[in-house]
Order: structure tokens, then C-alpha cells, then sequence
């Protein structure tokens, strides 16, 4: 019974939260450019206007085309239980779950691009090849930063992974994966989420056939990516496991604002960039994790 | 302690080398390149007892390294009116990769040299040898002579490294001469650097090596 209640708390969570997190970035934009902005439920109005929607099918389009969608959401949300969740600790942990946790995020993203290509259209297609090429130098990343984060703590579960301090580290660590979190969220330096002009459209190029339920999990699972991210990040970096409870709730959920903050008035301070300097920045996050991996294993050593 | 704080330097002058691999921008080339100076000019204050010899090598080392040799930079490049390494001979991403292969292979390396047990947890000398690499990667991969005179005093910063392991043993007046000989260095450089473009048009040091008649 308690174990129920506890999946239910945790589901709400992830499921009820998540939305907020765009809103609050289109909050902190409009309030640097000096607008009003949408409000902060935005995406929750989108999202019960979006279900109520018929869905507009391509005759070309099999059945994967609505059942794809679906997968990511159901991908992300698997993904979501594994994380935990400062004092609550994860739905489900076992040893090595982090490596199921970064198949699941590639398993969402190849049903998002597989369903993106079903309609046949070229600029899905475009989109697409942009994404995935993006994704290949943004895992790399990811996956120093799990394998730093593993060996800090010598052990193969999120749980466990993200209790331990990371010591000197933790900035290497934190300025990683907040690139990695840009970039895996198509947020802006890498791309716009606003843009809707096809040569430059990412993202947004592949979810553009989507129409009515489908479009709103797609919607509703790229939010729970980036409340994920953020979550990973705040606990990869704060000393979860020295903190009380209440305190360590505290500090994930101020984190968390402040991460989002972040992600907000870095897209209303920089611009998006040219597409031959996205390696780069991809590079650095590499780089910076592979050193956060370095520093855990050399300090593990001295 | 003081050994951490040491180790914090180094990996932050470490830091510095892969910006300055990785930028296209000369002012940026520079101010990294100038910061590491500042970096390594306050080590010799850590790592002995501060009398008035080390204050004045700290100091020297800053004033030159961290003030003097980059006003000089940024006037050529004033001057010369370029701020960008636009055609690099190694692309900055695969220059930055190669700059972090060497640096992780000097932080694994090290500990196969026959080192003094009082070096052995010290950074001082993986991070001596990743510094030259950078400069060396510097030399050879960029066209523009400013960034190759930066590369060179990268390159030199990694020497002092190395040289601070002596700190006990060397005498005031080499590490006087160095700083002496590098600043004279990057002076005539200043010049040379505005003659070439005057010549040239251009500061694309690959254009000297075709003869003219």
C-alpha cells in the first residue's frame, strides 16, 4: 500500500511538474526582453486543447506514426522513474540501471526521429539528420558524465551514483551537463524552439506532421527531458546524501528553478549558433565531463 | 595544503591551455594566455617560504607575463587590424581533442617517470608537459603570427612549469635572463609583426616561405 502510494506521488510529480518548466522559461525571457509573456500554465492549456484534437493522418504514414510518439513518451517517462529524487529516492533501482537509463533516452529519441521520417517529408527528414548528428557529440558527453559520476562513487546505480559529493569536480561536472541539457533539449544555442523557418528548424522540423494527442505526449515528453536533465544535473552536483531530507528536497526543488532560470536568460542573452561552431561547444561539454571523469579517478587515487 | 591549492593552479592553467586551443579569437588567444602568466607568477609565493627573492620573481613574472608581453600583443594587433584565426593548418576542434589527448596522457604518464617522492602528487609536471604540447599544437596549427607568438609564450609558461621544480636550485638571475630574453623577444616581434603585414598585406606566415625575386 505504501509502495502504491509512493508510485503515485512520484508519477504525479513527474507528470503534473514537468510542464512547468517551459513556462517558466518563456517567463524569465519575457521579463528580460521587457514583455508580459504567456503565462506560466501555457503549456498545460496546449497540452488539454492538444487531447481534445482529432489527429490529421498522412496517407503515406503507417500505424508506427501515432504509435511511435507514444513509445517516447512511455521511454521518458521509464527513464524519469530511474532518476531519483533527492530524499525520495528512485522508483526502481538496481545495479547498472544508469546504462538502462541512457538507452531509454536513445530509445525516445530514435522513435521521435523514426515517426519524423514516416510522413516522407524532406524537412522532417533535414530535421532529422541535424538532431541525431547533434545527439551523437551530446551522448559522448553524457556518458563521461555518468561514467564520472560512476566512479566517484564506485557504483553502477543512479541511486547510489548521485548521493556521494563530487568534490572538485562538481563545476567540471555542472558546466557539462548544463551544455549536455541544451543540447539534448533543443534549447538555444543549438536551436530554437521558437523558430519556425524550415532551413533552420531542428526539433521543431521533426514533430511538424504531428497533429492532436501524439503532438501533445511529444510535447508533454520533451518537458519531462528537461525536467530529467535538470534533475540530474542539481543532484549530480549538490551533496545529496549529506543533506536532511526536507533540506535536500529543498535544494533539488530550488535547483531545479534555478537551472530552468538559467536555461531562460541563457536563450535571451546568446544567440543561436552557426552550425559548423555547434561541434565545438559539443566538443568542450565532452571535454569538460571527460576531466570531471579525470579528476574522480585521480582524486580516487592520491 | 598547499600542495591542493598548487594542484588547483595548475589544473586551472591547464584549463587556460584548451581555451586558448579552442578559440578563434586573438583577444581571447591573449587574455588566456596573459591570465596563465598571472597563474604561474603567483606559484613560486605558494610553494616556498615568501622572502623578498621569490616576491620579486612572483612579481616579475606577473608585471611581464601577465601585463607587459600582452599590451605588446594586443598593439601589434591593433596595428595590424586582425582580431581572427580565420584558415588554422588544425581545425580548433581537432586541436582541442589532440590538446586533451595530451593532456591525459601526461596526468597517466607521469607516474612512470623517476620522479622526487615530493613531486610525485604534485601536477606540476603532467601540467608542465601539457602546456608545451598546447604551445607546440599552437606553432604549428595556426597561420597568424600573433597567434603563433602566443603559442610560443604558451610553450615558454611550460617551461617555467617545469623549471619550478628546481625553484630551490635555480638562481634569480635565469629566471631574470628568461623573462628578459622573452620580453625583448615578444618587442621585436611587435615590430617584425607590422613589418610583415606591410610587405605581405597579410600575416599569413605561410606566404614567407615563397621566394620573391
Amino acid at each position: 500500500m505504501n509502495s502504491l502510494l509512493d508510485l503515485i506521488l512520484r508519477l504525479d510529480c513527474w507528470l503534473l511538474l514537468a510542464p512547468l518548466l517551459p513556462g517558466i522559461i518563456n517567463k524569465v525571457k519575457a521579463w528580460v526582453a521587457g514583455r508580459r509573456g504567456p503565462p506560466v500554465l501555457q503549456l498545460y492549456y496546449d497540452l488539454a486543447r492538444l487531447w481534445k484534437k482529432g489527429v490529421v493522418l498522412s496517407t503515406l504514414a503507417s500505424p508506427a506514426f501515432v504509435i511511435l510518439p507514444a513509445v517516447t513518451w512511455v521511454a521518458l517517462l521509464s527513464a524519469a522513474m530511474l532518476m531519483p529524487l533527492g530524499p525520495l529516492g528512485a522508483g526502481l533501482t538496481f545495479r547498472g540501471d544508469a546504462l538502462l537509463w541512457l538507452y531509454l533516452l536513445a530509445l525516445g529519441r530514435f522513435c521521435t526521429a523514426w515517426a519524423a521520417m514516416e510522413t516522407g517529408s524532406a524537412f522532417e527528414g533535414m530535421g532529422t539528420v541535424r538532431e541525431v548528428s547533434y545527439a551523437v557529440l551530446a551522448e559522448a558527453a553524457l556518458i563521461a558524465a555518468v561514467l564520472a559520476l560512476s566512479v566517484q562513487s564506485g557504483s553502477m546505480a543512479l541511486a547510489t551514483m548521485l548521493g556521494p559529493p563530487m568534490g572538485a569536480g562538481a563545476a567540471l561536472l555542472a558546466a557539462g551537463l548544463f551544455i549536455v541539457l541544451l543540447a539534448e533539449n533543443c534549447r538555444v544555442p543549438f536551436d530554437d524552439p521558437n523558430t519556425h523557418l524550415e532551413l533552420t528548424m531542428i526539433h521543431e522540423a521533426m514533430v511538424l506532421d504531428h497533429s492532436g494527442p501524439p503532438l501533445a505526449a511529444i510535447l508533454h515528453g520533451a518537458s519531462m527531458k528537461l525536467l530529467l536533465f535538470a534533475v540530474l544535473l542539481v543532484q549530480a552536483v549538490l551533496p545529496m546524501s549529506q543533506l536532511k531530507p526536507l533540506a535536500a528536497g529543498a535544494a533539488l526543488a530550488c535547483g531545479v528553478l534555478g537551472v530552468t532560470v538559467a536555461v531562460g536568460l541563457v536563450e535571451s542573452l546568446l544567440a543561436r549558433f552557426a552550425f559548423r561552431r555547434v561541434p565545438l561547444l559539443l566538443t568542450t561539454a565532452f571535454l569538460l565531463c571527460l576531466f570531471a571523469l579525470l579528476v574522480a579517478w585521480k582524486g580516487g587515487l592520491a | 595544503m598547499n600542495h591542493a591549492h598548487l594542484n588547483l593552479l595548475i589544473g586551472l592553467a591547464m584549463g587556460l591551455n584548451l581555451l586558448a586551443l579552442g578559440t578563434s579569437r586573438l583577444p581571447l588567444l591573449i587574455r588566456a594566455m596573459s591570465a596563465q602568466g598571472v597563474i604561474l607568477g603567483v606559484m613560486p609565493t605558494l610553494m616556498e617560504r615568501p622572502d623578498w627573492r621569490v616576491l620579486l620573481v612572483a612579481a616579475a613574472t606577473i608585471g611581464g607575463k601577465g601585463l607587459f608581453i600582452p599590451g605588446m600583443l594586443r598593439r601589434a594587433m591593433r596595428t595590424v587590424q586582425i582580431d581572427r584565426e580565420l584558415e588554422p593548418l588544425i581545425g580548433f576542434v581537432p586541436s582541442i581533442l589532440l590538446g586533451a589527448g595530451g593532456t591525459i596522457a601526461a596526468l597517466a604518464l607521469t607516474p612512470l617517470l623517476p620522479l622526487l617522492p615530493e613531486h610525485a602528487n604534485s601536477l606540476l609536471v603532467p601540467g608542465a608537459l601539457a602546456t608545451v604540447l598546447t604551445g607546440l599544437i599552437l606553432l604549428i596549427g595556426r597561420t597568424k603570427a600573433i597567434s603563433q607568438a602566443c603559442g610560443y609564450l604558451i610553450l615558454e609558461n611550460g617551461i617555467y612549469l617545469f623549471g619550478l621544480l628546481l625553484i630551490q636550485a635555480m638562481p634569480l638571475m635565469v629566471e631574470a635572463g628568461v623573462l628578459l630574453d622573452l620580453t625583448v623577444g615578444v618587442f621585436i616581434l611587435g615590430i617584425i609583426v607590422d613589418r610583415i603585414q606591410r610587405a605581405f598585406d597579410s600575416l599569413d606566415t605561410r606566404k614567407l616561405t615563397a621566394l620573391h625575386e
